[in-house]
């Protein structure tokens, strides 16, 4: 079984996960993820990979602990064993010299972005980067995505980086300053689905990383569809990523609270089994 | 499968028909007499109890009642059952160590020819094949329950202290690469290792067994049998590597780099097709894949105790006419629904599920809908399905299947509630390893093209079998298929890279 080397909290909420898995260091590029379980008897999830190191053989993913999941993950420590570490499943994201590219995190998009900026950044092309955080304590791996990025912008909705707007709004400043050549925005869906929407009426090419629910992640059931374009498509294996300004949103919103009641009950029996 | 049985066979099976004591049993009890008894049902759980449950449905011949219906075989000379036989099974003589009592000898006599009898005894359509073309059938309607009888020496096998060793060639070292644990996998699997070769079964979802684990319920095929197959196959030597995807955590070129010599390509038909109705990506809406994922692989019918859910449903429709669509709707039955309903476009009798599992439905309270089908899916203001237009049909002009081809009724359509929907209208080969192996000759409908004496692929030292080449068969199909390349494969090894290229 593939062994934790590293779980620790970044932020409050925010986890980070190493995990021995030489096979998927060697293999992974910007734009994959693994499907992860936490044990016998839990549920299978797609985590985005944020970084690898090939030589040690290990993957980071980052998440947040919100449900059984992902909560079940943040108690593992280094040493303990995880029963699934699959991958890297997904396309890669299209890497190419663009010319200036936005990206935008939110959340644990915020790692999510990060070997993506690294790999437009070692294509030539001159990479903003943008991240959404409520509160300033939430910011993590900045001085990772400064260090790589062209630019580095904040956008803290307390007013800790000197402006309260949202992430679109943000996105929005850029367009109107420079010409910007394609975006790429990976977080919650409502991070998506607002920077895709701001983005529109400029036209811009607009990338977003969809993380509907996943069972196999191999494209053998079906349950990540997702209609863009007016096509069906299964985000495990014809994404993560589409185009943003063709993807039919209401719907992935619908299909992403498909068991929010299960998933509460999920939480607390777990709750009443484990902390009684 | 062509009826024909070669002339080796023909001569096996006539030594065998020869020997003294298949005389002597067949002289002890006249073939009249053995034509007199009736067939032994098989004993299964009351409808409305097992409905309620996933405990196996049937529960399997006792030795009293198996060694009966063994007399019912009047051992012929030329048997028919063979030739209706995919993996060509020396079915008089299992039966026959059945009825001279002999459990043991009659388990391993099937394990010559079939690596998975306890799951083929439960899962294979007997009645279009072995039983089909049973003489007694052809006499008097009645076929010997060969399936009920290979079930019952399996179960006895792994009952009584397991399953025999089979005789092990010393190891060759030299290593094969098998591509999925499915059951045309776990067939190459076993096979290469009793010819001495080192096996690695790469499996990409976390429990070996592909369709036999995520797809066919605990009702109709335990996983304990599975895992005891799982076991002996580890017993002989051979190395599962699970949440391991072939294709993506290594190409099949980097596990011929990895000294895999050969590699058997059996990933399925894992990708499941859809109407392209409106509606059908509704919340409730499920492809049976999905479904039958949650259900037995995840273990969603023990929820919250696992963390995977599904959702109950109060209506459900099951759309199609397989066996899928049986597993589907019953499960669905299970899981609480009130009603659950088949939606099948053509009638009855074009139903490709067996037909016990369309009995067992039936008792266990579900409705069938024929020569209907749906146009598509109504939600509600949360996108949660909640009603389906459907449209009837009657029947035409036979088609390209031979079978009537339904037409649409002008004006039939009609509205039904429903809150579950389970698309089981069959499955298209998984594109994920195809796509990722250059050279690899794919057809029209993304099926791997293989030389069907041998099981080759258009690459040196690649094989392929089961639903991958076939689009969409049966679990017995896919292990004849993994034993023909299974051969081809040893005989690839043994020849060493010298004759690489001929024994291709």
């Amino acid at each position: 079984m593939p062994r934790i080397v590293r779980r620790e909290r970044l932020v409050p909420n925010i986890h980070l996960l190493e995990v021995e898995a030489p096979e998927i260091a060697r293999k992974c590029q910007a734009g994959q993820f693994v499907i992860v379980m936490p044990d016998a008897r839990g549920e299978r999830i797609p985590l985005t990979i944020a970084d690898w190191d090939r030589d040690r053989g290990t993957v980071v993913c980052i998440f947040m602990a919100v449900g059984t999941t992902t909560r079940k993950l943040a108690l593992l420590r280094g040493g303990d064993d995880v029963p699934i570490f699959a991958g890297p499943l997904g396309l890669p994201s299209e890497i190419r010299p663009f010319g200036t590219v936005l990206c935008a995190g939110g959340c644990f998009g915020i790692a999510a972005i990060h070997p993506l900026v690294r790999a437009l950044k070692e294509a030539g092309n001159r990479v903003l980067v943008l991240v959404d955080v409520k509160a300033g304590y939430l910011l993590y791996w900045a001085d990772k995505l400064r260090a790589l990025a062209d630019e580095f912008i904040v956008s803290s909705r307390d007013g800790t980086y000197h402006s309260t707007e949202y992430v679109p709004r943000r996105v929005r400043e850029v367009l109107e300053r420079e010409r910007v050549d394609r975006i790429h925005a990976i977080g919650c869906t409502y991070l998506m689905s607002s920077v895709a929407e701001a983005t529109r009426p400029s036209g811009v090419r607009t990338m977003v990383s969809l993380n509907p629910i996943m069972v196999d992640g191999t494209g053998m059931c079906g349950a990540c569809r997702v209609t863009v374009d007016g096509k069906t498509k299964f985000a495990c294996v014809d994404g993560p990523d589409f185009d943003g300004h063709l993807v039919d949103w209401n719907e992935l919103y619908a299909r992403r609270k498909s068991y929010f009641d299960d998933e509460i009950r999920s939480l607390c029996a777990w709750e009443e089994e484990n902390f009684p | 499968v062509s009826d024909e049985l070669t002339p080796s066979l023909k001569a096996e099976l006539l030594a065998e028909f020869e020997k003294d004591w298949r005389k002597d049993l067949r002289r002890a009890i006249p073939a009249k007499e053995r034509m007199k008894t009736g067939r032994r049902p098989m004993p299964e759980r009351p409808p409305d109890v097992r409905n309620k449950d996933f405990d196996e449905v049937n529960l399997g011949l006792d030795p009293e009642e198996a060694v009966e219906e063994a007399r019912r075989c009047l051992d012929c000379a030329k048997p028919g059952c063979v030739a209706g036989c995919p993996v060509r099974i020396d079915i008089p003589s299992f039966i026959k160590l059945i009825e001279k009592g002999d459990f043991a000898a009659s388990a391993a006599k099937i394990r010559e020819a079939n690596s998975l009898p306890a799951i083929c005894g439960r899962v294979c359509p007997q009645e279009t094949q072995c039983e089909e073309t049973c003489n007694i059938r052809k006499a008097s309607g009645v076929p010997v329950a060969i399936g009920n009888l290979e079930r019952f020496v399996s179960d006895f096998e792994r009952r009584e202290g397991g399953i025999a060793l089979p005789e092990m060639a010393p190891p060759s070292g030299r290593k094969a690469a098998v591509v999925g644990a499915g059951p045309a996998g776990l067939t190459v699997a076993g096979e290469l290792a009793k010819h001495g070769h080192r096996v690695t079964v790469f499996e990409a979802l976390h429990e070996a067994g592909g369709v036999l684990v995520y797809g066919i319920p605990e009702f109709r095929l335990p996983k304990s049998i599975l895992q005891a197959e799982v076991a002996y196959l580890e017993s002989l030597g051979v190395e599962f590597r699970l949440n391991f995807i072939v294709g993506k955590t290594a190409t099949v070129d980097d596990l011929r780099h990895e000294g895999y010599e050969v590699v058997f390509i059996g990933t399925g038909a894992g990708l499941p097709n859809f109407m392209k109705i409106p509606g059908e990506n509704l919340v409730g809406v499920y492809s049976a894949n999905e479904y039958l994922t949650r259900v037995n692989l995840m273990r969603a019918y023990d929820f919250p105790r696992y963390d995977t859910p599904v959702f109950p449903g109060r209506r459900a429709a099951v759309i199609g006419g397989g066996n899928v669509a049986m597993d589907s709707v019953r499960t669905a039955k299970r899981l609480g629904a009130e009603k659950a309903v088949i939606i099948y476009r053509r009638s009855r009798t074009e139903m490709p599920a067996r037909v016990e599992e369309v009995q067992h439905a039936e008792q266990e309270g579900i409705e069938f809908h024929f020569l209907t089908v749906p146009t598509r899916y109504i939600g509600d203001d949360h996108g949660r399905v909640r009603a389906m237009e459907c449209l009837r049909m009657e029947l035409g002009e036979p088609d390209a299947s031979g079978r009537r081809r339904p037409v649409p009724v002008p004006g039939s359509e009609f509205l039904t509630e429903v809150d579950l929907v389970v698309v089981a209208i069959g499955q298209s080969p998984n594109p994920l390893l195809p796509q990722t192996t250059p050279g690899l000759s794919v057809g029209k409908w993304g099926t791997i093209d293989v030389d069907w004496e041998t099981m080759a692929t258009s690459l040196p030292g690649v094989f392929s079998g089961g639903d991958i080449v076939r689009g969409g068969a049966t679990v017995i199909l896919a292990m004849g298929d993994a034993r023909v390349a299974a051969a081809a494969m040893d005989r690839r090894l043994k020849a060493g890279s010298a004759g690489r290229d001929e024994t291709r």
